[in-house]
């Protein structure tokens, strides 16, 4: 389950870690992503093993048509950058839950068979299900990926210098807008990696992703912003914080052991476990 | 103080008390009991956007968790009054206090915190609030409370046949928090609180006690905004966690002063004026298809609004504003 939460996270983590741009609407980025895979299981029968790249994919230009059309011009405000983008994205979350309310309908969906859901794999005499194993196994390449990426590659370097200093970055002929469009939307691939293999076991509704997001918000402080590990070892202490509370407390307090361990640790190092700024 | 900035200040005075006296005639005309409502929900929404300003807007401490003092005066105000028997008048205060000491607690450790992780800390404490009561079998869990009718009386502060009074409450409840950020704007603390806002090292640096700043600001906010959650309570009569805690209660609560103009006077009451009887509006006359149109007109207009006005409502009647900025 953590490296669930750090799959989710993963995704913010570019935007929000790195990037520094708050979305709020990250937990519905998720839900859109699987109502993808839910409708490409519905319609032409694919699994969303197979469909995850296609939801990516989609999730991709999606995420780049939300920064060019809506979050650029809030980076663009004057004053109050950050409840500008706070509100904007908040805004455009409403939205997207109206949307889906309105084409999918409220109505509780699930996809009842696929290869993975349901089934169990033994390992050394521990029962482990598919999906979750495979979710796992989908959450460390991507936060590989995304280390590699971010540290190895030139976009990577393009990505925190446009963060740091827009203006200087211009200067050496970097498109701050081409590049943090490319970020957002490969945000939002990653969120829809995670959406198309959630979408096998979990329940998918419009609300679905609030309850995600905010345990992503949260992941991704946990870590540190500024640090792809750190987003990565905060899901993991997340999934472990959330198991242990709920062998102590009852199962609807379970969030709690998160919260509690958040506000620990920035009490203790206020930039987080592995943060840079 | 130069003489533009009294000026400023003697000028919104006035305009308020206009604001003031008219609203309070508003009833003789409005007899229907919908827009009675509306009015009723949209000067208690100013008064809670107001009391978020003090903290968030001006000492610059951006909270998204104020729906935990609101829930803090609901729940002590509703829980006094059924177990105890305790008038809601007087939960009502001690909802403030608590809430006022619980900030301050709460700010000790938190006013560490920095720029994201203190937002995320706030929400974060909310929501543990909201999980407890939830779970807290005596405060009726995720049942809430309901209010037992005891027949209208302003010593129970409980009316079933008129809303009037409960309108005349927010009233003063507005007026109070509107004053009270007027008052705070020319004091002490108000200085204090904007060079806090601007550039804590510089303010520590001019012998700004930035930590207690801040403390008092956010104990300010938090009675205030507990104030207006007894009131709730006793207006709808009903409360559960959900409802008076969750993060949305929060979002909602700052809305309207960012919308309006955070950090500014006359923001919250713009604000409030116009999103609150927006926000009725299109949940009644499109809402009742139940599938969300009102929620894509309501999300449409929020962003278009912060896209387009990113200092708010208020930046539209400025042009006195741009020589008061030089002053």
């Amino acid at each position: 389950m953590g490296l669930l939460y750090g799959l989710i996270a993963v995704g913010l983590a570019l935007i929000f870690g790195l990037m520094d741009v708050t979305n709020f609407a990250h937990g519905e980025f998720l839900m859109i992503a699987m109502y993808l895979s839910f409708f490409l299981f519905a319609f032409f029968a694919i699994d969303p093993l197979l469909s995850a790249p296609l939801v990516a994919a989609a999730m991709f230009v999606f995420g780049a048509v939300v920064y060019l059309l809506l979050v650029r011009f809030a980076m663009r405000a004057k004053a109050n950058a950050g409840m500008v983008q706070i509100f904007t994205t908040f805004g455009l979350a409403i939205v997207m839950r109206g949307l889906a309310q309105y084409f999918f309908t409220p109505d509780y969906r699930s996809i009842p068979q696929s290869w993975l859901g349901g089934k169990t794999i033994s390992v050394a005499g521990i029962f482990l299900p598919e999906p979750q194993l495979v979710g796992a196994l989908v959450s460390i390449a991507a936060f590989a990926g995304l280390y590699l990426f971010i540290h190895r590659t030139d976009f990577g370097r393009a990505l925190e210098a446009t963060r740091e200093d827009p203006g200087a970055v211009a200067l050496v002929g970097i498109d701050k807008n081409r590049v943090f469009a490319f970020g957002w939307g490969l945000g939002a691939a990653l969120v829809g990696l995670a959406g198309a293999i959630m979408a096998v076991f979990f329940y998918i509704y419009p609300d679905v992703g609030a309850s995600f997001a905010l345990i992503a918000y949260v992941t991704v402080a946990l870590g540190g912003f500024g640090s792809v590990f750190g987003a990565f070892a905060g899901g993991i202490i997340v999934g472990l914080v959330e198991a242990v509370t709920a062998l102590v407390l009852p199962p609807s307090l379970k969030s709690v052991g998160i919260y509690a361990v958040y506000l620990l640790v920035v009490f203790i190092r206020p930039r987080g476990l592995f943060g840079s700024m | 103080m130069d003489k533009n900035f009294a000026a400023r200040r003697r000028r919104d005075l006035i305009i308020a008390a206009v604001l003031v006296a008219l609203a309070a005639l508003a009833p003789l005309l409005i007899k229907d009991v919908y827009v009675q409502n509306i009015l009723i929900l949209t000067l208690m929404y100013a008064a809670l956007s107001q009391s978020w300003n003090i903290l968030s807007g001006y000492c610059g401490q951006i909270s998204l968790g104020h729906a935990l003092y609101f829930g803090i005066g609901a729940y002590t105000t509703e829980l006094l009054f059924t177990k105890f028997g305790v008038l809601p008048w007087f939960g009502m205060l001690a909802g403030g206090v608590i809430a006022a000491i619980i900030a301050m607690g709460l700010g000790y450790p938190f006013f560490r915190l920095r720029g994201h992780y203190f937002v995320i800390a706030t929400i974060v404490i909310a929501e543990i609030g909201l999980l407890l009561f939830q779970n807290w079998e005596w405060a009726g869990a995720a049942m809430g409370i309901t209010v037992p009718v005891r027949g209208d009386s302003w010593l129970k502060f409980q009316f079933m046949r008129s809303k009037l009074p409960y309108f005349y409450f927010a009233l003063v409840l507005c007026s109070l928090a509107w004053f009270v950020t007027w008052w705070l704007e020319d004091s002490k603390w108000g200085f204090w609180w904007r060079a806090v806002k601007d550039n804590p090292e510089a303010a520590e640096s001019l012998g700004v006690v930035v930590f207690n700043s801040k403390m008092g600001a956010a104990a300010v906010s938090a009675f205030l905004v507990a104030i207006g959650g007894a009131f709730y309570a006793q207006f709808l009569a009903y409360i559960d966690p959900e409802s008076v805690m969750g993060f949305q209660f929060s979002l909602l609560m700052a809305l309207p002063a960012v919308l309006g103009g955070i950090g500014t006077l006359w923001g919250p009451v713009l604000g409030a004026a116009i999103l609150i009887p927006m926000t009725e509006l299109t949940r009644s006359y499109i809402g009742g298809s139940g599938r969300g149109v009102d929620l894509i007109v309501y999300g449409a207009l929020i962003v278009a609004i912060s896209l387009a006005l990113p200092r708010g409502l208020v930046s539209l009647f400025s042009r006195s504003k741009a020589k008061g900025a030089t002053r």
